[in-house]
C-alpha cells in the first residue's frame, strides 16, 4: 500500500459496527489531546460516538484515546498524529480516517494556538503562526469536509472560534484576526451548505480554564473545559447556529461590538 | 478521485452509510477501480438494487460500485430459453424480456428490483425454493473479475469451488461480469392460485408441508400481531399447454400489471403516505385482522405471474411508511422438526414484550450446496419490525433472544435480511469448516482485502 499516514493507536481491533438497533454516530475532532478538545472527546465518547482524534502531540493524544477505550471497554477512539499546518496532507488523511471510522456524521475543528504580545509589540512571526493554525488549518480541513458533506446532503460541522473574533481589539490583533477569519469562514459555509442539509455551528468560548490561559491574570466568567464541552454538546444536540460559552459572553460582546469606534479606539481594552 | 460522497441506506431505511460512489460500465473500469482502491487504501463493494434489509450493499467510508450501468442483455435465445446478461440487469428487465417469448425466471424474489449480481451474491430463494432451490441452481455459468485482476469463468464443472462460493458469497470474492441462466418454459401468462386460511401455527406449517408437493409455488402469510397462527396460504401452479385459451394474450407484458389502485380506489403512488398513520401496533393490528377476515373463504383463481410473485412491489415505496427509524427484518430458517416449537416460542415472546412484527411471511425450503447457504429442509419465517427510538433497545434484546432460539433449534439465517446477526451466531450456524473454507477462498481471490462491505466487517470481522 502507499505511504499513507497510519493511525498511531489502532485497536483492540476495529471500532464497533453500526446496526439499525445499535446505531453509531462518527466524529472527527482536530485538536483533541488536551483542553476543550480532550474534554469534548470524552463527552462525545460518553454519548456513544465513535471518534477519530487528531493532534500534533501524539503521546498526549494516545493517552486520551486509551483512557476512552478503557472506560468503555471497546474501541471508541482512534488517534492520528497530525500537524494542521501540513495542509497538503489533509485530503489523504481525511480519506483514511473516514475509511477507518466507516462514515462521518460530525466534524469539529478545535485546534488553536495563542501568543500574548505586549501592548506595544508587533510580532508578525507569532501572528503568522496563529493564522496558520487557527485559520488556515481550519480552512484546509473545513473545505474538505464541506465538500464531502455537501455531496452527502447531511452532516454537522462545528468550528471552535472565540469571542476574540468578534472585534479587533488592542490586546491581541493577531489572535483576533485569526478567530475573526474563522468565524467569517464558518458563516460563509453555513450560508453555502444549509441548503444541502448540512449544519454549521460556530462556537465562541470566552475564557476556558485550559493550558492556553494559564498565564492570564484576569479571566472573568471562566468555565472549565468540561463545562465548555457540555455547552458544545448541547449546541450539537439542539442544532444551534452560533453559541457563546458561557452564554453571558453573547451580551458582553454585543455591547463591545457596539461601542462606537471614536470611543473604542481610545480604550485600552 | 473526487469527493462525490453519497449517503446510502439499506432497503428498510433503518441504516445509512456514506460511500464514494462510482459507476463502472465495463469490467475494464472495475479493474481500474481495484487499482484505485489499492492506491488510496479504500475498500470496494458492489451495490445492485440495494434491496437488502441489512448492510450487505453498504460500505461506509469506502467505495461503492453502482452496478446499475452494467445492465445490458448480451445474448437471448428464445428457442432454448438461455439468457446471458450483465450483472446490473434487474429481475424486472429479465422477466419483461423473456415472458413475451414464453419463458419465466426459474427463481424470483418478492421484489423485481433486485439485480442479478445481487441475486447471485445473496443466492436468493423464491416461493418455490422447496422444489427449484435457490437461483444459483439455474445459473449455467458466470464470469467474474477477481480483485487480483484475473477474469474467471465458473460453472458447476469448471472452477466449481468458485462457482459454489461466489454464488452466496455476498460479493466478497469478486464482481460478476456476466451471468448465463436457463429460463423456464411457460404456456401462459397466468398461474392458477389456490388460497385458504389457517387457524393455528401447526395448521399453517402442516399446510405448507403437505401442500408443497402438489404445487409449483407455495407461500404463507401469518398475522403475527393479533394471534399466533391466523394466516393464509397461497399456492400456485403453472398452466400446461392448452389450459389457457388466451395464452397469446396473457403472455404479453401489458397483461402482467400489478394492481393499479388499492381496492380500486386509492392511486398506488400515494399509498405509502396513507400507510404511515397505520404503522404502529394498533394500525397494523387492524390491517392484519382485516386481511385474515378477507381470506376466510377458500378460493381458486387465476393471477398473472407478476401479480403472484412481486408482492413487495404492490405498494410503491411502502418501506417509507415505517417512519424515521425505518424497518428491519428477522428471517429464520428452521428444520421442519423444530420450526413449530421455535416459532411458537418466538412469537409468544414478541407478544409478551409488546413488540409484534407487522408482517409475517412463511415459505417451504430444501437444502442446497452453496457455501454460505441459508436454506434447510424446513421452513422460513420472515418478520418485519418497525424501528423507533423508543423500542430500539428492547427490540435488540428480543432479536438476540430470537437468534439464540433459532440456533438452539438447528436453524440458519439469510445474509440479505437480518441486520443484527453477530459473528458468533454466524460461526455457530455456518460451522468452523465453512468459515475456514470461505476465508481461504477470500485470501486466494482477494489477497489485499479490497472487497469489503459493512456486512462482511460485521459478520466475518473484515
Amino acid at each position: 500500500m502507499s505511504d499513507l499516514p497510519k493511525p498511531i493507536d489502532q485497536i483492540q481491533g476495529k471500532p464497533a459496527f453500526a446496526t439499525p438497533l445499535t446505531p453509531r454516530r462518527r466524529a472527527i475532532l482536530v485538536g483533541s489531546s488536551r483542553g476543550i478538545g480532550a474534554a469534548l472527546a470524552r463527552k462525545l465518547a460518553g454519548e456513544g460516538y465513535i471518534l477519530a482524534l487528531l493532534d500534533r502531540n501524539a503521546e498526549l493524544l494516545q493517552a486520551v484515546s486509551d483512557e476512552i477505550n478503557r472506560t468503555y471497554n471497546e474501541t471508541r477512539a482512534m488517534s492520528y498524529a497530525h500537524d494542521v499546518t501540513d495542509y497538503d496532507s489533509v485530503p489523504a488523511l481525511l480519506r483514511r480516517v473516514i475509511a477507518d471510522l466507516g462514515g462521518l456524521d460530525l466534524f469539529v475543528y478545535i485546534a488553536g494556538v495563542i501568543y500574548f504580545p505586549d501592548i506595544n509589540e508587533f510580532n508578525f512571526e507569532e501572528d503568522r503562526k496563529m493564522v496558520e493554525v487557527n485559520l488556515l488549518g481550519g480552512m484546509a480541513w473545513l473545505s474538505q469536509i464541506a465538500s464531502l458533506f455537501q455531496s452527502m446532503k447531511g452532516g454537522q460541522i462545528v468550528g471552535i472560534s472565540s469571542v476574540a473574533g468578534d472585534r479587533g481589539r488592542v490586546g491581541n490583533p493577531g489572535y483576533n484576526t485569526s478567530k475573526a477569519g474563522l468565524t467569517c469562514y464558518l458563516e460563509a459555509l453555513r450560508n453555502r451548505l444549509t441548503r444541502h442539509g448540512v449544519q454549521v455551528i460556530t462556537v465562541k468560548p470566552g475564557f476556558v480554564k485550559t493550558e492556553m490561559i494559564k498565564d492570564v491574570q484576569r479571566t472573568p466568567f471562566a468555565v472549565t473545559a468540561e463545562q465548555a464541552a457540555e455547552g458544545i454538546w448541547n449546541a450539537i444536540r439542539r442544532r444551534k447556529q452560533v453559541v457563546y460559552i458561557s452564554g453571558i459572553w453573547r451580551w458582553i460582546m454585543l455591547t463591545i461590538q457596539h461601542i462606537p469606534s471614536v470611543v473604542f479606539r481610545r480604550m485600552s481594552f | 478521485m473526487n469527493n462525490t460522497f453519497t449517503q446510502f441506506e439499506n432497503f428498510g431505511h433503518s441504516l445509512k452509510a456514506p460511500s464514494y460512489c462510482l459507476h463502472p460500465t465495463t469490467s475494464g473500469e472495475i479493474h481500474e477501480i481495484f487499482h484505485l482502491a489499492k492506491k488510496t487504501g479504500l475498500t470496494v463493494n458492489a451495490r445492485g438494487g440495494g434491496r437488502s434489509y441489512n448492510d450487505a450493499a453498504l460500505n461506509g467510508g469506502g467505495i461503492l460500485l453502482d452496478m446499475s450501468a452494467m445492465n445490458q442483455f448480451l445474448e437471448w435465445d428464445p428457442a432454448s430459453g438461455r439468457v446471458r446478461c450483465e450483472p446490473g440487469v434487474t429481475l424486472e428487465q429479465l422477466w419483461k424480456k423473456v415472458l413475451p417469448d414464453g419463458w419465466w425466471p426459474p427463481v424470483a424474489s418478492g421484489t423485481m428490483f433486485t439485480t442479478l449480481g445481487g441475486c447471485l451474491a445473496a443466492n436468493i430463494h423464491g416461493k418455490n425454493n422447496f422444489r427449484m432451490g435457490p437461483i444459483g441452481e439455474h445459473v449455467v455459468e458466470f464470469t467474474a473479475l477477481l480483485p487480483t485482476g484475473a477474469e474467471v469463468a465458473c460453472s458447476p464443472k469448471k472452477n466449481g469451488d468458485l462457482y459454489y462460493s461466489m454464488i452466496s458469497g455476498l460479493g466478497m470474492l469478486g464482481i460478476f461480469t456476466s451471468i448465463t441462466m436457463q429460463m423456464k418454459k411457460m404456456h401462459s401468462g397466468l398461474l392458477e392460485v389456490h388460497a385458504w386460511p389457517t387457524r393455528t401455527l401447526k395448521d399453517h406449517l402442516t399446510s405448507l408441508e403437505d401442500g408443497a408437493p402438489h404445487y409449483d409455488y407455495i407461500v404463507g402469510w401469518l398475522d403475527t400481531i393479533n394471534t399466533i397462527g391466523h394466516g393464509q396460504i397461497h399456492a400456485a401452479n403453472y398452466l400446461h399447454e392448452g389450459e389457457d385459451p388466451e395464452a397469446q394474450k396473457t403472455i404479453r407484458l401489458s397483461y402482467q400489471h400489478l394492481p393499479d389502485r388499492l381496492f380500486g380506489v386509492m392511486p398506488k403512488s400515494l399509498l405509502h403516505y396513507f400507510l404511515t398513520p397505520f404503522a404502529n401496533n394498533p394500525g397494523w393490528g387492524l390491517v392484519n385482522q382485516a386481511k385474515y377476515i378477507a381470506s376466510l373463504r377458500r378460493s381458486v383463481f387465476r393471477e398473472s405471474h407478476a401479480a403472484f410473485h412481486f408482492l413487495l412491489d404492490y405498494v410503491p415505496l411502502w418501506e417509507l411508511s415505517y417512519g424515521r427509524g425505518g424497518l428491519i427484518q428477522h428471517q429464520s430458517f428452521l428444520p421442519k422438526e423444530t420450526a413449530l416449537h421455535a416459532w411458537t416460542e418466538m412469537l409468544a415472546l414478541a407478544k409478551k414484550q409488546g413488540l409484534p412484527s407487522y408482517l409475517g411471511v412463511t415459505k417451504r425450503h430444501r437444502p442446497d450446496k452453496f457455501l454460505l447457504t441459508h436454506a434447510v429442509d424446513g421452513f422460513s419465517l420472515a418478520l418485519d419490525f418497525k424501528v423507533t427510538d423508543g423500542n430500539r433497545a428492547r427490540l435488540h434484546r428480543l432479536l438476540q433472544e430470537y437468534d439464540r432460539i433459532v440456533l438452539a433449534n438447528g436453524g440458519r439465517f439469510y445474509f440479505a435480511k437480518n441486520s443484527e446477526t453477530s459473528p458468533e451466531t454466524a460461526r455457530t450456524f455456518l460451522g468452523e469448516e465453512t468459515i475456514a473454507k470461505f476465508r481461504k477462498l477470500k485470501k486466494r481471490c482477494d489477497p489485499n482485502g479490497l472487497l469489503e462491505s459493512d456486512l462482511f466487517r460485521r459478520v466475518f470481522g473484515g
